[in-house]
């Protein structure tokens, strides 16, 4: 018989329909139980962030892109900074949403290029716990999702060599690292993000408050780190640089890192965030992945203040977007946060503020930071123009071409400058 | 009538000049000599997870707006901007030269001020550069001349190389391979038997690090250049000089050298023209604890979140300036020849 034929016989028209109603009964049931794998994020209009690279953002990156509907883009790069207030000044603003921490917020509202949260917040925001909004003057500007902070990162197996304790301050920093040069098991033991600009500067800045020093006059922009607390901290840098590889102005916290992992560093002031993941890549020798350890901030010069500060990461939502796009973007970025994303993975890679967050081994150091006393970043509108300031003129005191008093002359000299040029003193 | 057809076929060009030049230097300077307006600071309250709750000092928006609208340039503040201590700093050279010390003493404290310590390693990367560049051009172009044929297309496209890599591209290529770990880098500890040696921590071998590379990068230029010229040599002139018993150095002094002299102008200006900028090799080399430019200060005046565009943009006026001053001997005799011809 012919295959004509036999399509048409009323017995296989009957089965082909059962086929059918079969075949369309199960696709029907996945449609309808195969959408809760991506936990439903629909979004509607575009959504582009700017900001930081290191893992914990990449991971709340790529959450932001498991949202459907719409193009959702990133530029997470380490001169987020050079970039994110240029993108979000135009109109309509090129970058929709912007992860930010207390510094980058403090600049984000000098140049008022981001929008208060609060309607978005009761939207969509039941998931986020009220301890994670920032709130400026009553409105919430910001969402934290994370906490950080710089703390002692070191090779629990060399200090053992010399026999030695994790110190607890900088001084014993400094001893213990001149211990193991003696004995000749590193020629530069001493690690630190101290590149020429922003790092250099964030150095001080931890350094100063471990001193107990104050930034400015009370109530005004007035600088007061020209005195003998800024010479101390000053002093204490050079001490540490001493034991570093000669190249550290050039060393940001990548390079660092990169000299730590090859086996040339002892003893670092690392970003919790950077420690968690610091070994768990290719390449790293296995001596270095056992004896990698964590500890909290130090203290210096007798002070009970760590020389460290805190931070916390959240994102902000641009202002000269349309009301779709922030939307969107705050849709999107919750989704990232939401506390199912806390996977064994995930949770090395950062403190994560969000509910349902088990501390780990890793986030050791942020956690000792957090419950002793250790200062916030500072907030002040005027601080990124004391940051910038730190950041181009002390270079020359590191590489020995002026005196401490010196340094703090043109620091405050170019502060001073920039300060009259933006307002902020007459 | 000739002058009404000059006009009429220069019209484009000189469209693009004013939109492209002459508008864009109006805004710079007209932008160096505002500042923004002072700020206005309210205390609010600010609650974030780590400090709970408390009382801060913050910009007020709503004022500053209002600011911005009655006068969206910002304040006048002359020549302020100028004169102040990250551009001529003129009250900090006042008191100086005041103070009874020692030259030596006046002179380490001129260069620490940012303005005249960028001057001072840009003049001095424009002047060693610059007639390197065209010596070691003009010495490529004749040897390459004079090679045999069969291996001069090979000689020419290595010669090409260094110009044709992108300039940030090259500067990080070398910032690795001169680090203290790198294959340049162990090269110079193991010729001066220095194991501690290192290029990007002292000063003077970074500015020779800088300038070698700015040689390296801009000699293929000269070369092409010069090779090109080399072409239209008269033939005869050089075999009555051999004829004569001149040596090669004379025939190279005497007649090529004459010959090619304008393109050696060409290249020299354009050289001195592009040195003054020199930006990308610090960029690229990180150096900029060591070596900063005028085109470096703009960067880092425009970057990042303080943004401090009026500064930017009187350092830009001062590179204007800077150039201008570098071309007025040309443009001089430019002017006197046109003068003679009329």
């Amino acid at each position: 018989m012919s295959t004509g034929v036999m399509k048409h016989t009323p017995q296989y028209m009957e089965l082909k329909m059962i086929k059918k109603l079969f075949y369309s009964v199960i696709f029907g049931s996945t449609l309808l139980f195969g959408a809760p794998v991506f936990a439903g994020c629909e979004i509607s209009d575009r959504v582009s962030i700017v900001g930081n690279e290191f893992p914990a953002i990449q991971t709340v990156g790529s959450g932001a892109q498991e949202c459907k509907g719409a193009e959702v883009s990133t530029n997470l790069t380490a001169d987020h900074q050079k970039i994110n207030i240029p993108g979000m000044q135009g109109n309509p603003a090129e970058f929709t949403a912007v992860i930010n921490n207390n510094s980058v917020l403090t600049s984000l509202m000098n140049a008022d290029v981001i929008r208060p949260l609060d309607d978005l917040v009761a939207k969509h925001g039941q998931s986020l716990k009220p301890s994670q909004l920032i709130k400026i003057d009553g409105k919430v500007m910001s969402v934290a999702f994370m906490a950080n902070a710089q703390h002692l990162v070191y090779r629990a197996d060399i200090l053992k060599q010399i026999g030695v304790n994790p110190p607890k301050t900088y001084e014993e920093m400094l001893a213990a690292a001149k211990m193991i040069r003696d004995k000749g098991i590193m020629e530069n033991p001493v690690g630190g993000a101290y590149m020429a600009g922003w790092n250099l500067a964030t150095e001080f800045i931890n350094m100063y408050l471990g001193h107990g020093g104050e930034f400015y006059k009370t109530g005004t922009a007035e600088l007061t780190i020209n005195n003998d607390k800024g010479i101390a901290t000053l002093k204490m840098m050079k001490a540490l640089s001493e034991y570093m590889n000669p190249d550290f102005l050039t060393h940001d916290s990548n390079a660092t890192n990169a000299e730590f992992r090859a086996g040339n560093v002892a003893l670092m002031n690392m970003w919790g965030s950077r420690a968690a993941s610091l070994v768990s890549v290719e390449g790293v020798p296995q001596e270095v992945k056992d004896g990698f350890a964590i500890d909290g901030p130090m203290t210096v010069g007798g002070g009970s203040t760590n020389a460290t500060t805190l931070w916390w990461d959240g994102f902000g939502i641009a202002k000269n977007i349309s009301d779709a796009e922030a939307e969107a973007s705050f849709i999107s970025l919750v989704h990232a946060i939401r506390p199912d994303m806390l996977t064994d993975k995930t949770s090395l890679e950062a403190v994560w503020l969000i509910d349902g967050y088990k501390p780990t081994p890793a986030a050791k150091g942020v956690f000792a930071a957090a419950s002793s006393t250790s200062l916030p970043y500072p907030s002040l509108p005027q601080q990124p123009l004391l940051h910038s300031a730190l950041g181009n003129e002390l270079a020359d005191f590191m590489q020995g071409k002026e005196s401490a008093e010196q340094a703090l002359n043109d620091i405050t000299a170019a502060y001073n400058g920039a300060a009259k040029e933006k307002g902020f003193l007459q | 009538m000739r002058h009404k057809t000059f006009f009429w076929f220069f019209l484009p060009t000189a469209s693009a000049m004013l939109l492209f030049i002459a508008f864009p230097i109006i805004s710079v300077i007209t932008q160096s000599v505002h500042a923004p307006h002072k700020a206005v600071l309210i205390e609010v309250e600010t609650c974030t997870p780590l400090t709970g709750c408390k009382i801060q000092t913050t910009i007020d928006q709503e004022a500053t707006r209002k600011q911005k609208e009655v006068n969206p340039l910002g304040r006048f503040v002359g020549l302020d901007i100028f004169f102040d201590r990250g551009h001529l700093a003129i009250h900090e050279l006042v008191d100086i030269f005041k103070s009874s010390e020692n030259w030596s003493s006046k002179y380490n404290q001129i260069f620490n001020l940012p303005f005249y310590r960028a001057m001072g390693f840009t003049i001095t990367f424009t002047f060693l550069v610059t007639p390197f560049v065209v010596i070691l051009g003009l010495l490529i172009a004749l040897a390459v001349n004079a090679i045999h044929s069969k291996i001069k297309g090979l000689v020419i496209f290595f010669s090409l190389l260094p110009f044709v890599i992108t300039p940030l591209i090259g500067a990080l290529v070398l910032f690795w391979m001169i680090d203290s770990r790198g294959i340049l880098g162990n090269l110079v500890q193991w010729l001066v038997n220095d194991p501690t040696l290192s290029l990007k921590a002292s000063t003077g071998l970074m500015w020779i690090s800088l300038i070698i590379y700015g040689i390296w990068h801009a000699a293929p230029f000269a070369f092409v250049i010069f090779y090109a010229g080399l072409q239209t040599l008269p033939n005869d002139q050089i075999e009555a000089a051999r004829i004569d018993g001149a040596s090669r150095y004379q025939q190279v002094r005497y007649i090529v050298v004459p010959h090619l002299f304008p393109l050696i102008t060409f290249v020299a200006l354009i050289q001195l023209m592009d040195n003054f900028r020199v930006f990308e090799p610090i960029v690229g080399f990180n150096a900029s604890a060591h070596a900063t430019s005028l085109s470096w200060f703009i960067f880092n005046d425009l970057s990042g979140e303080t943004r401090q565009l009026s500064a930017a943009a009187a350092s830009s006026v001062l590179t204007i300036v800077g150039v201008s001053i570098l071309l007025f001997p040309v443009l001089l005799r430019t002017w006197k020849d046109f003068r003679e011809k009329k």
